[in-house]
């Protein structure tokens, strides 16, 4: 190399170092941004939500009191007042509270699910009748923000929700360690409820659930076989140039539009019941199956030409190429896509509310054709609630669902390593 | 080698250098297959224009030629590879034994069970070693049972002079073996079928020299059995393992003849570069 070749070359390099310095601190610093970002937002949810996982509780002496509930010698357990033993075992730790006014606000001081609670006791054992038993109940949802500190005691009494007198109940209660925070199971085993102390995930989850398993049975096997049509077999002109463009258009289709079709379709044409998982199912399978047919194709076309070649040239016919060789090959793709598919229709809310999907339901789903809302929904519905106490659950509810969404991205790798083979 | 003084003829006047008619002998003494006037298109190319030839029971026949000159398009005629390029159009006659083999009856799925192929580069699936071999038998059900299959597959990997080396890991991945390996688990594999034609494209390119010269040896003792049709670049295997040699030039088959007649005095002047290096 001359010298003058070489002082150019020298001159250059400079500037490239800085250019590629330059690049590189784009970068990170992108990337850097990207993951503040993840992590304040995780450090807010968690935060958040983490404390609606803990629930407050009360510890009552209670009196099965066969004359409360049982009047006339049998319990009649539709009509029977359980509340009243929660609330006289209440009053037996407060005899001086007297006066309507003032009970009823110590009687606020319990969720209305204490009543139910100490039901479900006694159709368990029926031999509680007449006893009196220590019994933890859950406290009403204001007492429960307080003591998660979401209420502020030192505010003027008009503008707060507890009282003052309740205030030294809860005082009171505290010091004789009668007040505690529990694991919150009812979250995980109930549906939905006005009372945020008594509103649970199970019904949103059981909805998803249905929802997602009408999604995978449908979606799967249709993608697979049309992404299998349209690159083995589909011969290449307008049509199938027209029908690969339209595949991939629907894929950026707002996801609202498939919830419009599925109300126009499934609801008002084919007449399926609204807020049903089976119609929210069919939606979804709407919605994912671009994904997977455009997943699915990618995964067979990356399977080498030879291994088809190989099979052709022995005699098998095409069909057997497909099942022998590029369906093996090319499973850990479309499962890839099909899970990928299926977390983004798990995340999906705007669809289901136009097919009624949106309605407060209480009860958890029984199958297809029950009411049933989803995940996502749940948590549009409780972030709207005004309660203070429906805010931690929100944030409790995106973190079942982000839970869920990373399991299923982690399936999808484990089964993609697992089933990958090398040639 | 052939005879490099055979060069003398270089200058001959009356030497042709128009493509169009082929030159030399395209018929053989006991044809096996008889291609006639075999065009092929690749959409409005032109890529096989008017080739006539015969081959051989039991000869091994080599195709060369410049890239791109389409003898690996007039190999996969034979058994009916094109029929997968979608733009592929084949005219002309071609008969294996008597059938005639581009007739649209004709299952080209029982054609290919007839005339084997292997491919240039090593492509056994990713399988195991026994269901490589197995797996033609397997689609066409050549074998009654487990052991007729076992039986299959052992005489095959023997022929392919495989068994030795793979014997104690038959349930091992083909993909695992060397690229001479390889090749033969797919000769292998191919004569699993038990085919009467094998096509051979361009099979030692991607191997060395030694894995080369086994697969030459074993061309030899296959061609006792099988018509063996091989496409080559390496004008030293035509030499070595061949009967006759096809050179083509432009999709156009340009001189048939015996082997050691092409290469000791060859009658076309583009055959003559060919081989003496000028164009290639």
């Amino acid at each position: 190399m001359s010298e003058s070749t070489r002082k150019k070359v020298s001159a250059g390099l400079a500037r490239r170092r800085r250019k590629e310095r330059v690049f590189r601190m784009t970068g990170l610093l992108a990337t850097t941004v990207g993951i503040v970002f993840l992590v304040v937002f995780f450090v807010d949810l968690i935060g958040k939500g983490s404390s609606a996982f803990r629930q407050t509780f009360v510890n009552l002496e209670v009196n099965f009191d066969a004359a409360i509930v049982a009047p006339d010698g049998s319990v009649d357990l539709q009509y029977a007042d359980f509340d009243a033993l929660a609330r006289n075992a209440l009053r037996g730790l407060f005899p001086e509270v007297s006066g309507r006014g003032p009970l009823r606000e110590l009687n606020q001081l319990l969720s209305v699910g204490a009543g139910y609670q100490l039901r479900d006791m006694l159709v368990e054992n029926p031999d509680l009748l007449g006893m009196t038993q220590s019994v933890w109940l859950p406290a009403s949802s204001n007492v429960d923000m307080l003591q998660k500190g979401n209420i502020d005691a030192s505010i003027d009494a008009s503008l707060r929700t507890i009282s003052d007198a309740q205030l030294a109940w809860i005082d009171a209660l505290q010091r004789t360690g009668r007040l505690e925070l529990h694991w919150n199971r009812a979250f995980f085993t109930n549906g939905d409820s006005r009372e945020p102390e008594l509103a649970g995930i199970r019904g949103a989850l059981v909805g998803s659930f249905y929802m997602l398993l009408v999604t995978l049975v449908l979606a799967l096997p249709i993608g697979v076989a049309a992404a299998i049509y349209l690159e083995e077999f589909a011969p290449r002109n307008r049509w199938s140039d027209l029908i690969e463009v339209n595949i991939n258009n629907l894929a950026a289709v707002p996801s609202i539009v498939f919830g419009l079709l599925g109300l126009a379709v499934f609801i008002n044409w084919a007449a399926l019941p609204r807020s049903a998982p089976l119609v929210g199912g069919l939606v979804l399978s709407l919605l994912t199956l671009p994904v997977i047919i455009i997943a699915s194709r990618a995964a067979i076309k990356a399977v080498p030409p030879s291994i088809r070649n190989a099979a052709l040239g022995l005699g098998a016919s095409r069909m057997q190429v497909v099942f022998h060789h590029v369906m093996p090959l090319s499973l850990p793709g479309m499962l890839t896509g099909a899970i990928i598919g299926m977390s983004r229709a798990l995340g999906e809310s705007a669809p289901l509310l136009m097919i009624g999907m949106v309605a407060f339901i209480v009860d958890v789903p029984a199958g297809l054709s029950d009411p049933a809302t989803a995940l996502p929904v749940q948590i549009y519905l409780w972030a709207d609630s005004p309660e203070r106490a429906f805010a931690e659950r929100t944030s409790a509810a995106i973190m079942v669902l982000l839970g869920f969404l990373m399991l299923m991205n982690l399936v999808a790798v484990v089964l993609r390593k697992r089933m990958e083979q090398k040639w | 080698m052939p005879d490099r003084m055979a060069k003398a003829n270089v200058t001959l006047p009356e030497q042709p250098s128009e493509i169009g008619k082929t030159v030399g002998n395209i018929r053989s003494a006991n044809p096996y297959i008889v291609a006639e006037n075999v065009n092929v298109y690749y959409g409005d190319n032109h890529a096989i224009r008017n080739v006539s030839l015969e081959i051989g029971t039991k000869e091994v026949i080599a195709l060369i030629g410049p890239s791109g000159c389409g003898k690996s398009t007039f190999l996969r005629c034979l058994n009916r590879m094109n029929d997968s390029i979608e733009s592929a159009r084949v005219t002309g006659h071609i008969t294996l034994a008597g059938t005639d083999i581009c007739s649209k009856e004709l299952d080209p799925v029982a054609l290919r069970a007839r005339v084997g192929i292997v491919f240039q580069k090593p492509n056994p699936f990713p399988k195991s070693i026994y269901d490589n071999v197995a797996y033609g038998p397997r689609i066409h059900g050549l074998a009654a049972n487990r052991a007729e299959l076992d039986n299959i597959v052992h005489t095959s990997l023997e022929r392919a002079g495989l068994l030795k080396e793979v014997i104690d890991r038959l349930d091992e991945p083909g993909t695992g073996l060397s690229g001479g390996q390889q090749q033969r688990l797919c000769i292998a594999r191919t004569i699993a079928v038990d085919p009467e034609v094998i096509l051979m494209d361009e099979p030692c390119s991607a191997l060395d020299p030694i894995a080369t010269a086994r697969i030459e040896d074993l061309m030899y003792e296959l061609a006792e059995d099988y018509s063996i049709v091989i496409v080559t670049h390496s004008m030293q295997q035509a030499a070595r393992v061949s009967q006759r040699v096809a050179y083509f030039h432009l999709g156009s088959l340009v001189e048939v003849d015996e082997t050691n007649k092409i290469f000791t005095n060859p009658r076309h002047r583009l055959t003559e570069d060919y081989i003496t290096g000028r164009i290639g």
